[in-house]
């Protein structure tokens, strides 16, 4: 025990990030996922009375989950005797079985139990952003009007989502035995894909609403990086934080002072985040060395081509482009081809980026992009009536008001001589 | 006598610090180490990088790449290199070389730095 008692804020962060792991805990324990919120609930109102007393304990994430487990299972006592016992008593033998209770409590544990609490959220029949509401909820921890916000919806409404939500993941399917190898990696996989959506949330955000929701990327790089140290090995999660990392860098230099998108071309870079660039590139250089390709890995490796350029003019195209070739050959999709189509078009001009895109226009004559970056192809090969048409069909699938007016500058552009 | 001087905390509380309060942390240091610097008592200052970006080099006949931080209790801190590489690959390739030219047991942990600030001391 420090002889320091802690401050305020240091004991709110703890509890903040102890939560994961302590409600993955009470879940194995409890098999009940309201018990086990209600019991972190009451392990961190303990928490608050005895910390600033006592000083913090040398292991917070232990001393929640057995306080948690040791004051439910009193409740539960309780309620069944109708006789109640004495709580101080019960907590002053905590310092004492606080330290074989960590020792018992390794990483192995930890591990499936948080990797179970997020899996729980990512439950089939719940549609995409269901999954995302209910991770920030119980994982996260986030109160309901913060969701609420995040999602544009009011408060009694999120709430009633989170509630049917919870009721649909119920608990007669939750996967509580230790997972096999296989198992695992699919509950990774699913998972790693929930916190991607999660923070794009936060990461398409644009104009009023990057303040509400900017936080989601922020809750999305600490859940996988939290993943990460608990499964160090995978190059897949490692390439995931790399990839947030690195796009999360350059919020401060994605918005003007009206909330308008501005380009990578166009950014700033020196309101990038170096230190989260550096972290990023750490990560994908250690993902790289498994040999083990993934499309996270891909993602990363090429965004942190775009954060290693000191101008757009020194962006390493070839690379990118090969990047991209690679993350066609393992995901095809017509989105990748898009962007490809952008790297090509950098080195080996227009006409041939064009060719690559113009058969994708039956399968992507819905996307507001594809028609934006075809406009922008036509207009370098100075064809200004087709590309006028492009960008009019651009601004008709636009959005977000944001990406409107985006295009509209590259229409301004072409009007002038 | 020169001192190392290693800081040890909870990297997810202390990761969670907004820009402002990771300011206001460092700023309240600064008073410290500004004035070990004035007096010429201060030598190289440096930030690590999360342990999610931590590689190990275990020292054997074939020096064993793991992913992820130093994690044994029965080996202790023995000293610390700051090697300038292009990347982890070079890192790597310097941690396998000590440790080839180094016959005892024993790990490198390799860790990026986030900050770097020189310094300067006359030495012990």
């Amino acid at each position: 025990m420090n002889a320091e008692p802690p401050d305020p804020a240091w004991i709110d962060r703890t509890l903040v990030c102890a939560r994961p792991q302590v409600v993955g805990a009470l879940l194995r324990y409890f098999r009940d996922l309201e018990r086990a919120e209600e019991a972190f609930q009451e392990a961190c109102l303990r928490a608050l009375g005895h910390w600033p007393r006592q000083g913090p304990p040398r292991d917070p994430v232990a001393w929640l989950i057995m306080v948690g487990r040791n004051v439910t299972l009193d409740h539960v006592r309780r309620q069944a005797r109708q006789q109640p016992l004495p709580d101080e008593a019960l907590l002053s033998e905590l310092d004492d079985a606080e330290t074989p209770l960590a020792d018992r409590l390794d990483n192995a544990d930890y591990r499936d139990d948080v990797l179970r609490l997020l899996f729980i959220c990512c439950h089939p029949d719940l549609p995409a952003t269901q999954q995302i509401a209910l991770a920030l909820r119980i994982v996260c921890g986030l109160s309901v009007n913060q969701i609420a916000r995040a999602f544009l919806v009011s408060d009694s409404a999120m709430e009633q989502r989170i509630t049917r939500a919870k009721g649909r993941i119920g608990a007669g399917d939750a996967p509580f035995e230790t997972p096999g190898a296989v198992e695992r990696a699919e509950r990774l996989e699913s998972v790693a894909a929930m916190l991607y959506l999660l923070f794009n949330e936060g990461y398409s955000a644009s104009g009023e609403q990057v303040r509400d929701r900017a936080p989601l990327c922020d809750e999305a790089i600490r859940l996988t990086r939290l993943l990460l140290r608990l499964f160090p090995a995978e190059p897949e999660i490692m390439g995931l934080l790399s990839l947030m990392l690195l796009q999360h860098a350059r919020q401060k230099a994605r918005f003007d002072a009206d909330g308008s998108i501005i380009l990578l071309e166009a950014q700033d870079r020196g309101l990038w985040n170096r230190t989260m660039i550096s972290e990023g590139r750490a990560l994908i250089d250690k993902a790289v060395r498994h040999r083990r390709r993934g499309p996270y890995q891909f993602q990363a490796a090429i965004a942190a081509l775009h954060a290693s350029a000191a101008s757009p003019a020194e962006t390493d195209w070839p690379q990118i482009d090969l990047l991209y070739r690679g993350l066609e050959q393992i995901q095809p999709s017509p989105v990748v081809t898009l962007n490809r189509a952008v790297a090509l078009s950098k080195v080996a001009g227009p006409a041939a980026a064009l060719d690559l895109i113009d058969p994708l226009a039956d399968r992507l004559d819905g996307y507001f992009h594809y028609h934006g970056v075809r406009g922008a192809f036509l207009t370098q090969l100075d064809r200004r009536g087709e590309a006028r048409i492009a960008f009019d069909r651009a601004i008709a699938r636009a959005r977000t008001p944001a990406e409107a007016a985006q295009i509209r500058q590259y229409l301004d552009q072409l009007a002038s001589p | 006598m020169l001192y190392a001087i290693l800081c040890y905390d909870n990297e997810d509380v202390v990761g969670s610090w907004t820009k402002q309060e990771d300011d206001a942390v460092i700023a309240k240091l600064s008073v410290v180490t500004d004035r070990l610097a004035h007096a010429g008592r201060l030598g190289p200052v440096f930030r690590l990088l999360p342990t999610t970006a931590a590689t190990t080099v275990r020292k054997g006949k074939e020096a064993l790449v793991l992913d992820g931080p130093f994690a044994e209790t029965k080996e202790q801190l023995l000293g610390v290199y700051l090697v300038d590489c292009e990347g982890l690959e070079e890192a790597v390739e310097a941690a396998q070389e000590l440790a080839r030219a180094s016959s005892t047991n024993g790990c490198y942990e390799l860790r990026p730095l986030s900050l770097f600030m020189p310094g300067a001391v006359a030495g012990p």
